[in-house]
């Protein structure tokens, strides 16, 4: 109950909420310029995180890891677009979720049948190992911090992306008129696969990095893909800007509630008790802050369009 | 004038609809005529093995009803079924749990003890489920499309973490029902509810209410009023109905049916988890859906039994059956899209 | 006040800085059809939603007969009788002719929450849902789904689905576009029979029928009613002329 807590566990909120932000940038982009619903996005922040563990493995560099993972992902991700995910654009809501779910089981029974059942062991390379004292005395691990800084970086890399660029004019022009983008010229078949493509990266980068702290196993990316919803919908689906502040958001409550209900609790009640009822509630925290947020803006904080 | 015209015809047009007639009466009576008769051999054969499979079936088909009710006829695509499937179960399990130790369920402000009798859990199960669908459909039916899918599944998901941390019963580990809640006896102890057939039984006339309440409700004044809701909600409001209520009315049915199909559930496998309230398993109640038919009376019970023997005998060669339950549901969203009982009894909804 | 049907008064909307409603007052009365018109971007379908209650002023009132209804649902006002057709075809597709026009019906007896009675036998919605069918001389086509009909049928079949309500009032949005000469013969001759019962505020292109049918028209501009009378004092008023007829190809 201390100052060096609050910092520690704000730090972890955010470094919850910079990943959970690459894996709804893309969420968002994709439903923002597509129109679609995609389960599979957690199937990509997997594939990821296995093909960085499978050549940090290999290769002994986890940089070099990271870049393979990040590319497997956006691979496999242009693959499923093409094969699959351009016969949805067209299709009703329902048809896309199970579509997409169905591309889930391939993909968790695929790499369980070539990887096995029993989690990958990737760790953070030996440089990014290690603490760093922080003003008021807390020690925090270098590899978290590493972490919300990439995460800040892929925010920045993204604003400019969107804003300066050709490809960011043309998916700007995609999320205000679909049917504009084509009368413009576009080759829209094109500009689909590399905004999926995109996404289905950031997701594997947000898999490899999580995987390193956590490990690496199937079915990873299936509680950061409901996080990363309950993010949008709060945010505002297609919205950019509202996915970064969802995922900051739904990153420190959920941290920060699950550290201190169940303190708070026992200031009134026996501590066992009071662990139980703090943790059930801390869990469902983000969601009572979903349902308080949509009480008031159906549409999420910053609602792009529908 | 106007009696000499045949007003009373059926709504439908008949060319379309009395083609189909023979050929899905059949595949039904058929369907219905396994489903019974199937059980009911393997028991007096001594294969109770296959007794509850086929109870599996019928619940799995039961759940799949109520949620065929909010996506098939109602329009709305719930992806948290499962929230009620589970909580059915649940309601199953703490009631036997007390009943079993005699402890009261709450005390305060009075005092709600537990119970083993089956009627008084289906009571409770349904009670409790519409009241939980009555709370997140009137925050997720302010909203459409997308916005639906994810809110829904993310109030499922919230349920399933909370069962996950309340320790009181069993948290991740789950909750065993010792001994099946119990039917009134009648007589000689004819429906003793730990006999597998006579489960079945139960399970058996459950569905059959189910879909005799679907297709009752659907051809009603509420049943026109859903339909329109689902087709085309500026037309309803305008003709003077408030689809909002319509929904809501239909999310709150649909979620009751599931989690009486939940409270069986639980009794047949005399345990109950949080993985009934998985989000896995909302998806596959979708699936269930759309394998059988959308929309149509009997499609919830041809994909239950698809899944069912999908997952029980490919199940039984490879361990990764999954992926082929994914590239089967894969063909049949991209190019199949009238479902089991659309390939075998011809369309049914002209749409 | 019971002389006006329906009554718009002083309506303003605003998006951002488009004042796409000014200052607008409006009334029907009975046994008229009142016409607005204007060219494209005029406000109509602002001013429509309003009426419709798809749509809040921001300021002015909405009166059907004495009830306010700024504040009414769409579902609310029809049932209180505002009946209203679209631009576009918005009749459930898949459906019958007969269940479209039925869904009124059974709006106006009581609340829709009856689960048990089937619809299909049901003579109280039945009958009455005919008559309306009768009265758009449709009935043949009752059992006919609605992807079937021709253009005009839908048109006829929006007007009996408002017709269905027993309506106080009929807002009908464009009711003869895409029809051809023949079946904009008919639908004129139809509302001219039909607005001795109900009296009908027209919203439409087609200059031609417009002066033919109005007993009054308004013509709306920039979201503002620049002038008001009958067809001859519209075809006269210079100012019209100019905002309007002048750069029309009626």
């Amino acid at each position: 109950m201390s100052v060096t807590l609050l910092i520690e566990q704000l730090l972890n909120g955010v470094q919850l909420g910079t990943m959970l932000f690459l894996m709804a940038s893309g969420l968002t982009l994709v439903f923002g310029v597509m129109g679609l619903i995609n389960l599979a996005h957690g199937s990509f922040y997997m594939v990821g995180a296995y093909a960085t563990a499978a050549v940090t493995a290999s290769t002994g560099s986890f940089l070099i890891g990271l870049a393979a993972g990040m590319t497997a992902a956006a691979l496999v991700g242009a693959l499923v677009e093409l094969i699959v995910i351009r016969r949805l654009y067209h299709r009703p809501h329902l048809d896309q979720v199970l579509a997409t779910f169905a591309l889930i089981l391939i993909f968790s029974e695929g790499t369980r049948w070539i990887f096995g059942s029993s989690p990958l062991w990737l760790s953070p390379p030996s440089w990014l190992t290690g603490f760093v004292t922080l003003p008021g005395d807390t020690r925090y691990p270098v590899y978290r911090l590493v972490l919300i800084g990439v995460g800040v970086a892929i925010a920045i890399a993204l604003y400019l992306l969107i804003s300066r660029t050709r490809l960011g004019m043309r998916i700007r022009a995609g999320e205000s008129d679909r049917e504009m983008i084509g009368a413009l010229g576009v080759n829209i078949a094109k500009l689909y696969t590399v905004v999926f493509a995109l996404g289905a990266a950031l997701a594997g980068l947000a898999g490899a990095l999580v995987g390193a702290l956590q490990s690496v196993q199937v079915g990873m990316g299936e509680p950061v893909l409901i996080l990363a919803f309950v993010v949008i919908v709060i945010g505002g689906i297609g919205s950019i800007k509202g996915a970064l502040l969802g995922a900051l958001l739904v990153g420190v409550v959920d941290t920060l509630g699950r550290v201190y209900l169940p303190l708070f609790f026992q200031t009134f009640m026996p501590p066992s008790e009071a662990t139980g009822v703090g943790s059930s509630l801390a869990a469902m925290l983000i969601y009572i802050l979903m349902a308080v947020i949509l009480a008031f803006k159906p549409k999420g904080l910053f609602a792009a369009n529908d | 004038m106007i009696n000499t015209t045949p007003l009373s015809k059926n709504a439908a047009p008949a060319t379309h609809a009395e083609s189909h007639f023979d050929r899905k009466g059949l595949v039904q009576m058929i369907l219905l005529g396994l489903l019974l008769l199937l059980p009911v051999a393997a028991y007096f054969l001594g294969h109770t093995y296959y007794v509850n499979l086929a109870s599996r079936v019928t619940i799995i088909a039961m759940a799949a009803v109520g949620l065929n009710l909010a996506i098939g006829y109602g329009g709305m695509v719930s992806f948290g079924h499962a929230a009620y499937f589970g909580l059915g179960g649940y309601v199953a399990g703490i009631s036997a749990y007390h009943a079993f130790d005699m402890t009261p369920f709450m005390s305060w402000p009075f005092s709600v003890p537990g119970s083993d009798s089956l009627l008084v859990v289906w009571l409770a199960a349904v009670v409790l489920c519409a009241l939980l669908a009555l709370a997140i459909g009137a925050i997720s039916l302010r909203t459409t499309g997308v916005y639906f899918i994810m809110i829904t599944l993310a109030f499922a998901q919230m349920i399933y973490y909370f069962a996950n941390s309340w320790p009181t019963y069993g948290g991740q580990d789950g909750l065993p029902i010792y001994i099946r809640n119990t039917l009134p006896q009648v007589g000689n102890n004819l429906l003793d509810s730990s006999d597998a057939l006579t489960y079945f039984l139960i399970c058996f006339t459950g569905l059959m209410l189910a879909m005799a309440l679907t297709s009752r409700l659907m051809k009603s004044r509420f049943g026109a009023a859903l339909t329109m809701a689902r087709l085309n909600d500026v037309r309803l409001a305008t003709a003077g109905v408030s689809p909002y209520p319509i929904r809501l009315v239909a999310f709150v049915i649909s979620a009751a049916i599931t989690g009486l199909a939940g409270a069986l559930y639980a009794d047949l496998n005399g345990f109950v988890s949080p993985s009934m309230l998985s989000w896995h398993f909302s998806g596959e109640l979708m699936v269930i859906v759309i394998l059988g038919g959308v929309g149509r009376l009997y499609g919830p019970l041809a994909g239950a039994v698809l899944f069912v023997m999908m997952e029980t005998f490919l199940g039984g060669i490879t361990e990764y059956w999954q992926l082929f339950l994914g590239l089967v549901l894969l063909g049949v969203v991209l190019f199949a899209k009238h479902g089991v009982m659309g390939w075998l009894a011809g369309s049914e909804r002209n749409e | 006040m019971s002389e006006i049907v329906l009554s718009l008064q002083k309506l303003h909307k605003r998006f951002g800085a488009l004042q796409a409603t000014n200052d607008v007052s409006l009334n029907l009365r009975p046994g008229e059809i009142h016409a607005l018109i204007g060219p494209n971007g005029a406000g109509k379908s602002t001013l429509i939603g309003q009426i419709a209650g798809s749509l809040r002023p921001d300021e002015g009132r909405v009166y059907l007969a004495d009830t306010d209804i700024t504040h009414m649902s769409i579902a609310e006002r029809a049932r209180l009788g505002l009946g209203r057709s679209f631009q576009v075809s918005s009749l459930a597709e898949p459906l019958s002719v007969m269940r479209n026009v039925m869904m009124g019906v059974q709006a106006l007896q009581s609340h829709s929450f009856r689960f048990w009675k089937p619809v299909a036998r049901d003579q109280q919605l039945l009958k009455p849902a005919y008559e309306a069918l009768e009265r758009m001389q449709l009935s043949h086509r009752a059992w006919t789904p609605v992807f079937e009909l021709s253009h005009g049928e839908r048109r006829q079949v929006e007007v009996a689905c408002a017709l269905a309500l027993k309506p106080r009032a009929l807002l009908l949005d464009e009711p003869m576009a895409g029809l051809g000469p023949e079946g904009s013969a008919k639908l004129t001759e139809l509302l001219e029979a039909l607005k001795l019962e109900v009296p009908i505020l027209l919203i439409e292109h087609d200059m031609e029928a417009v002066f033919r049918l109005a007993d009054r028209i308004s013509v709306l501009v920039a979201g503002s009613v620049i002038a008001h009378g009958d067809s001859h004092a519209i075809k006269q008023d210079p100012r019209v002329r100019e905002a309007y007829l002048g750069d029309s190809d009626a």
